[in-house]
């Protein structure tokens, strides 16, 4: 008999109060008992629909059940038969908009915990499981993969499960793309990350750090070397607003913010990499991008952060949780606040920044009502740091010296209705460097999807 | 991690270093730079490419002690090694298609100035080399720019060699006289840059600055190094490094270069590294 409680069962978190002043993960995870009680509040619907959400169609009633039983490993395999990262994804994934959107249980309460169970099983495994895999058989074929990011990571391991000696190779001196250099440690540990891409290794795939395709070698020197070329290379360019005030000492990007935080740990005594330690700051942008720069501000000690956005919350496209999260922790969401101008100190400082109120008008194409400024509604905020997280677009590396690897007009790499083959012969891709920024998940089925492609194109080009 | 085949101080700050990385070797070509990560706590650092071997397998950098990750490579050994070393990065220098052009340096970023007038040379360009030092004992470089150069003309502040006087009062005399450059190529201090593009604007010559702002990544990703050229927002690391020295505005680039000058300061007092020694 299904457990029938209309809510969740409650997963523990740091307090607020203490963890926006560490970097140490905020949620705690489920013990055994919670993710069985959890586990028993599914259905078992025997169409699926959680699963028809999932971008990677993970047969969601199979685990849930499995642990609803207290077979843990079980719950693990039918998940890592289908996703690559499930400790990633159970953290990171937009359940709400994705599986649990469609949960029978939330027609009345909350759906199942999806992602939180997913975590559960995933970090069990993880932490009870020492055997190495089976390397596979090699088949002879070898492919390339550009960039070490969650498309990336999936399609390598994908084709190194088919046999297929798989070189990434990665610009950054760390593997892992967004998830070591953007989401911060606080929300996925990077020792997770790090377990994941150690058992791609175990797997036998050679991942070569520091490699910036497209000057080290083109696109076109790999295709001599290797059977097929995937390209993951994310969307990493940072958009402004193009409003005065963006170069001023004090004014990050979110990338770079992040990046400074994430992956070279400026917030570490011994780190050597600086990074100011704002008083007062205000992050503009709605994303998760922003969630995640807003909280790392409040963390490195902020009496103020504010987030700055041009819609209602409503229209926010971060994760629930991290929302939540956020405004737990103290962060002060300016909704329906458009910035005009950052406001110059002594010395190309920053003093604050200029806003003007906005009001929702009728829906634009992406079908949110879309903010219009209210007239003489300027007012001023106070600040010494603005961190621009407005979204970024595909790096024009790639493109740029390729030949015969058409883009279209925002730079994102066109493909066939597949979504992963593209003008080029022998060259795949998929994730943000496609889609333009979306999410870890979107660009893990992107990877899968390519690496199924590029097992086909191989063996029909036998 | 890259060894470090060959180290030598070229004065008592400056030094240079020959670093094996063969595949990089093979790629760069004047005016790119590479980043380096001493070691695993290490800071990502830009450093231009001084000079390069395909035979060898090397790539040259040549830097000056001025900072917590300068300071650590320069405590590094001949033999010894470092964690990090990417590249070749940026856009090369354009070397082709002139028949006179002057190559100015101020201090260490003669170091990127040689492997440009060296270039320069073999692409059969006339070049005209200006170098500034502070001082004598702080000239670095003489013997290669010399070999590559039509005319080397070296201007020391306190005239201990050469001529007394800064890189524009040479180059100012020179374009006063009459003589013509296709494109004057500038890389040193910002403010020394500045003055020279001043200069260069007032007699119409094209001008190219060599840039070399606070980066992260160096591939496009995190857009520290954004500077504003001609009124909009380029990144060094993959618009430039160079860019038309007219357009750059360097008010704002020496404010940004500024950004964590305090942190440094902080750091070099307190690095254990330098403590325990």
């Amino acid at each position: 008999m299904a457990d029938m409680s209309l809510k969740k069962h409650e997963m523990a978190v740091q307090p607020p109060e203490i963890r926006n002043k560490n970097f140490d993960e905020v949620a705690l995870g489920y013990t055994e008992e919670q993710a069985m009680a959890e586990a028993k509040r599914c259905l078992n619907c025997k169409n699926k629909p959680c699963t028809t959400k999932c971008p990677v169609a993970i047969d969601i009633p199979a685990f849930i059940q499995m642990v609803a039983q207290g077979d843990f490993e079980q719950a693990y395999k039918i998940i890592s038969s289908s996703s690559s990262l499930p400790a990633v994804c159970g953290r990171v994934c937009p359940q709400e908009r994705q599986c649990e959107s469609k949960c029978v249980r939330a027609v009345k309460g909350e759906p199942v915990a999806i992602g939180r169970l997913e975590r559960f099983v995933a970090d069990r495994h993880n932490q009870s499981c020492t055997e190495d895999p089976t390397i596979p058989e090699p088949n002879g074929y070898k492919v390339a993969v550009v960039g070490a990011g969650p498309a990336g990571l999936t399609a390598a391991g994908d084709l190194a499960k088919k046999g297929y000696a798989v070189t990434v190779l990665e610009a950054l001196h760390t593997a892992g793309g967004v998830l070591v250099y953007g989401i911060p440690e606080f929300r996925l540990p990077k020792a997770i990350v790090k377990k994941e891409i150690d058992s791609l290794k175990k797997l036998g795939v050679d991942i070569r750090t520091n490699m910036v395709v497209g000057r080290i070698s083109s696109v076109d020197e790999l295709l001599q070397e290797y059977d097929a070329v995937f390209i993951g290379t994310g969307a990493g360019l940072p958009r402004f607003m193009g409003i005065p005030g963006e170069s001023l000492c004090g004014v990050y990007s979110a990338n770079e913010f992040l990046t400074r935080i994430n992956l070279m740990k400026a917030y570490e005594p011994n780190s050597d990499t600086p990074i100011i330690r704002p008083r007062r700051a205000a992050i503009v942008g709605g994303g998760n991008v922003a969630m995640d720069a807003a909280r790392c501000a409040k963390r490195l000690g902020a009496d103020e952060v504010y987030v700055i956005y041009r819609r209602s919350e409503q229209e926010m496209p971060a994760r629930r949780e991290e929302v939540e999260h956020a405004k737990e922790e103290g962060i002060i969401f300016k909704m329906l606040t458009n910035p005009v101008e950052i406001l110059e100190g002594e010395n190309k400082t920053v003093r604050g920044i200029r806003c003007v109120s906005m009001e929702l008008g009728e829906p634009d194409a992406s079908g949110r009502r879309s903010p219009v400024e209210i007239k003489d509604s300027a007012f001023d905020i106070e600040l010494d740091c603005v961190i621009m997280a407005i979204g970024t677009s595909p790096n024009p590396l790639i493109r740029t010296t390729t030949e015969g690897l058409e883009c279209d007009k925002r730079g994102c790499i066109v493909t066939l209705e597949d979504g992963v083959t593209t003008t080029k012969s022998g060259v795949y891709a998929g994730g943000d460097a496609v889609t333009g920024a979306a999410t870890v998940i979107l660009a893990m089925g992107a990877g899968k999807s390519a690496a199924a492609a590029i097992d086909k194109y191989i063996k029909d080009n036998k | 991690m890259y060894l470090i085949k060959r180290k030598k101080e070229l004065n008592s700050t400056v030094t240079l270093m020959d670093i094996y990385a063969p595949e990089i070797a093979k790629k760069a070509r004047a005016g790119q730079f590479i980043i380096l990560r001493v070691d695993d706590q290490g800071e990502r650092i830009p450093l231009t490419v001084a000079d390069y071997s395909p035979e060898e397998g090397t790539v040259t950098v040549i830097f000056q002690v001025v900072g917590t990750s300068t300071m650590k490579l320069n405590a590094k050994r001949e033999g010894e090694y470092i964690e990090d070393f990417v590249g070749p990065l940026g856009r090369a220098t354009k070397v082709d298609g002139f028949k006179r052009v002057a190559v100015v340096g101020g201090g260490v970023g003669c170091a990127i100035a040689y492997p440009v007038a060296k270039a320069l040379s073999q692409n059969g360009v006339e070049v005209v080399s200006i170098v500034g030092f502070r001082s004598k004992e702080l000239i670095i470089l003489k013997d290669e720019f010399e070999r590559v150069s039509n005319k080397y003309i070296v201007m020391t502040d306190d005239g201990s060699a050469g001529q007394k006087g800064l890189v524009t009062d040479a180059l100012g005399a020179l374009l006063e006289a009459g003589e013509s450059f296709d494109e004057v190529i500038v890389i040193g201090p910002l403010v020394m840059m500045k003055f020279v593009s001043l200069l260069t604007k007032k007699y119409s010559v094209p001008t190219v600055a060599s840039m070399n702002p606070i980066m992260v990544d160096g591939t496009g990703m995190c857009g520290g190094c954004r500077l504003t050229v001609g009124g909009k927002v380029r990144f060094a690391c993959v618009d430039g490094p160079e860019f038309d020295a007219h357009q750059v505005d360097f008010d704002e680039a020496i404010k940004r270069g500024g950004m964590y000058r305090e942190h440094e300061q902080h750091s070099r007092e307190s690095c254990n590294l330098f403590k325990n020694n």
